[in-house]
């Protein structure tokens, strides 16, 4: 059962990992126009928003 | 859909405005929000944000597709922020710069992130707990048991104190005004099972709900934060429509030099310009220029009335054909709209009174499941001679198992589902509880101008009138952007009459037209700059009449058009047993007209907004439900009165703030989808209360008889939010035949988008 040791902890990592980058993803406002990114990839020229 | 403001010829915004929203952030860069209503499609949001991109100094500009929004960026100071608004009327789009955190967006926006992050931390604890639970289940020896147990708190009492914080804000909001809500059981069941289970680890007992309580806040998170996004969704939409009128006027100083001023800063006394084709934004005198007025959304009135120098005009008028100087006369406290605003807030307060279906049941759940914990502890008390352990792990699982997770879904995944169809179909739902209201319904009540009909004029059958006269009158009218004119126009071209060339066309605002053709004078007007002789017969509908000069005068009649699918509409909703009535602020005839035509045996014409107000809620305090359906200013009363409003997109602004619902394109189908999608959406609801009773029914004795494992509660909770969650999916299927019958196919695809834009561009 020693295992465990190691298991446990590498988990709960990769779940932390996962919220981590959740929440991040929600603060970059990747959710805030859901509809909109789902046209955006019909759009077969360069799309990126105007920025230098 | 209008582009902007109401019936779409108001002018979106005024030069040099739009530096009034600029934000400057931290960072040294402003920012602009803009409205922009007219986003449809893929291809809007390239053209808008590559036709942007050819701004300099722009830094950057994004679509929010959802919210139908643009935000500009730019660090530059010397950037005008109109060039933004030039440049999207350029590509065909109206736009109109707001303040997002006026608005209310932003503080919403931060609910919606809350709960998603709440969400979030719910799923990832459940997921582990879940993990652990299935080791302890599969049978763990007491030590490994143990160990597990003590990594499930340390994971679930943390997310527990965080994602369960909107539940226990609410339930204590509810507990502290000695009210009830859904969220006081659920409080109590989470909070009683984290409690419970952290005695039992710390007890080396063998049953820890930890599992139970944070999948339970997960299950309620999603159905929570659903609700928040599709009301969101809707109150945006509905917001733009709102917001879309410019809310300031155009203001002329001593010199005669024009400036936009914010309504904030507008004082009694200044002189307000108003164009041809604008809406009067303020209460006043007419001070200079003559032209015609379209008063239907204060009064119901279809005809335009005639203005001159020394008329009182209201704010909310559209003004037809001539320029308007104005002596503000009345502001803030004494305007025409803040009488009906004070009637309108009066009304309303008895509509709160309306108490929600999923409140009124918690009311009666709550209490049957805290007396069965009670009744549960008490039993088993006396079963094992006071063992206090036993009994209150007893009693708790009772409170966890049914705990109303499948209760707390039964109501929002419908109604999630509803609005998504509703929304689909073109209907703006601003309130959940508005769709069960709606679904109470068992009277309807019509406005007719502008909700019935279209507020717009129709060439009526012409009669003996000759070929040759409609198409000189058409030669005339196509100078002018009266209402009347442009039907004329319109009824003589379809009937495929060539409009006659017409020389040296004037208009003579508040009278009609003159000009010559073939060296004789003609005009088109009034009945008294035509000289039409008393002996032709009056009509109580809107007539102009044509002179040629040696000729006899003709006259012609327009009736108002009907919304497509009104007599459809109509037709349906008397068979399911409803009562239809009209009210109108409209003279007797036009109503008169309507009514045979639709089948509405009981009308009533003339009406003030005090009567109608008085009328629906009469009504009410008979005991009917009443739907209220209207647009007009004068309607927004009795709209506030409706046990259940609805109103078309194209209301004024306080018609729309007033209803509950509001739906956009022309036609009336929408007052019956809404019904068939209420009635459908309570069924779904009572079947889903009926399923949560059968597992209750199914799970308590068990519970009460101590054989409630935290397995048997986790598969028991999860089974039965699933059945209530895919009950309620069902509503969806509705929509394919909910237009079946209609003329109108709803919704509006890329070609509409783009013939749209092209007609606006042009």
């Amino acid at each position: 059962m020693s295992v465990l040791v190691f298991l446990i902890p590498i988990a709960l990592t990769l779940s932390l990992i996962g919220l981590g980058a959740f929440i991040w993803s929600l603060r970059s406002g990747q959710f805030d126009d859901l509809d909109g990114e789902a046209l955006r990839i019909l759009d077969d020229d360069d799309d990126r928003p105007l920025k230098d | 859909m209008g582009c902007c403001g109401v019936r779409g010829e108001n002018a979106c915004y005024a030069p040099g405005s739009a530096a009034l929203w600029v934000k400057e952030q931290e960072d040294g860069t402003r920012e602009l929000h803009l409205m922009v209503p007219g986003i449809h499609c893929a291809a809007c949001i390239s053209t808008i944000e590559k036709g942007l991109r050819e701004l300099e100094g722009l830094e950057e500009a994004r679509v929010n597709f959802t919210l139908r929004q643009v935000r500009a960026r730019w660090r530059d100071e010397t950037f005008d922020p109109d060039a933004i608004l030039r440049k999207l009327d350029e590509l065909g789009y109206a736009a109109r710069p707001f303040d997002p955190a006026e608005a209310g967006f932003a503080a919403d926006d931060r609910e919606g992130r809350e709960l998603l992050k709440a969400l979030a931390v719910a799923g990832f604890a459940a997921a582990n707990v879940m993990m652990f639970s299935i080791s302890v289940w599969a049978g763990a020896d007491p030590v490994t048991r143990d160990f597990f147990h003590w990594i499930s708190a340390a994971i679930a009492l943390p997310a527990i104190a965080w994602a369960g914080r909107p539940f226990f804000r609410s339930a204590w909001r509810a507990l502290s005004r000695a009210r009830m809500n859904m969220d006081v059981p659920i409080s109590l069941a989470v909070l009683t099972a984290a409690m419970m289970s952290l005695y039992q680890t710390a007890t080396h007992q063998q049953h820890a709900y930890f599992d139970a309580a944070v999948s339970l806040l997960f299950f309620l998170l999603i159905g929570r934060y659903l609700d928040h996004r599709m009301r969101a969704r809707a109150r945006s939409a509905v917001s733009q429509l709102m917001t879309l009128s410019a809310t300031g006027a155009t203001v002329l100083d001593e010199e005669g030099r024009r400036r936009f001023l914010p309504m904030e800063a507008l004082k009694r006394g200044m002189r307000v310009f108003v164009a041809a084709g604008e809406r009067i934004p303020v209460d006043g005198i007419v001070e200079e220029g003559r032209s015609d007025v379209d008063v239907s959304l204060i009064t119901g009135e279809s005809n335009p009335e005639p203005v001159e120098p020394g008329r009182k005009v209201y704010a909310g008028a559209m003004n037809l054909t001539g320029p308007l100087v104005i002596r503000l006369t009345a502001h803030g406290e004494d305007t025409f709209l803040s009488e009906v605003i004070r009637l309108m807030s009066a009304a309303e307060q008895g509509r709160s009174a309306y108490v929600r279906i999923a409140d009124r049941l918690a009311g009666l759940y709550a209490p049957v499941v805290h007396v069965l914990a009670g009744a549960t502890l008490l039993g088993w008390l006396f079963w094992t001679g006071f063992n206090w352990p036993v009994s209150l792990l007893h009693a708790i699982a009772v409170l966890i198992i049914t705990c109303p997770c499948a209760l707390g879904l039964a109501v929002p995944a419908v109604q999630v589902v509803a609005a998504g169809v509703l929304f689909r179909n073109g209907i703006m739902v601003k309130d959940g509880a508005a769709l069960e209201r709606m679904a109470e319904v068992d009277t309807v009540i019509f406005d007719k101008t502008g909700t019935l009909t279209l507020g717009r004029p129709q060439l009526m059958d012409t009669g003996p009138v000759s070929t040759q006269a409609l198409a000189i009158a058409a030669g005339l009218a196509r100078a002018s952007t009266h209402p009347l004119s442009r039907a004329l126009v319109e009824g003589v071209e379809t009937r495929g009459i060539i409009p006659e060339p017409v020389q040296d066309v004037r208009e003579h605002p508040g009278q009609g037209l003159s000009g010559r053709w073939r060296g004789r004078e003609v005009r088109l007007g009034s009945r008294s700059f035509c000289n039409v002789p008393e002996t032709m017969p009056e009509s109580d509908l809107p007539q102009i009449a044509l002179a040629v000069e040696g000729r006899q005068p003709v006259l012609f009649t327009f009736a108002d058009t009907l919304r497509p699918d009104a007599a459809e509409t109509i037709r349906r909703l008397k068979a399911a047993g409803l009562k239809v009535e009209m009210i109108s602020g409209d003279r007797e005839g036009p109503v008169r007209a309507v009514a045979r035509e639709l089948g509405i045996e009981v009308w009533r014409s003339g009406w003030t907004p005090q009567q109608k107000l008085a009328y629906v809620e009469g009504l009410g305090k008979a005991g009917a439900r009443v739907l209220m359906v209207g647009d007009g200013i004068n309607d927004a009363p009795a709209l506030a009165a409706g046990h259940a409003s609805m109103a078309p997109s194209t209301a004024s602004d306080i018609g729309r703030t007033a209803a509950d619902m509001v739906f956009l394109g022309q036609s009336l189908s929408a007052v019956w989808l809404a019904r068939e999608v209420a009635l459908r959406g309570r069924q779904l609801m009572t079947q889903n209360f009926a399923l949560s009773l059968v597992y209750n029914a199914l799970a308590v004795p068990v519970a009460i008889f101590g054989y409630a494992t935290p397995l048997f509660a986790a598969i028991a909770m999860s089974a039965s939010s699933i059945v209530v969650v895919g009950n309620a999916l069902r509503l969806g299927f509705i929509d394919r035949r909910l237009r079946r019958g209609f003329s109108l196919e709803g919704g509006m695809d890329k070609a509409d988008c783009e013939r749209e834009r092209g007609r606006k561009a042009a």
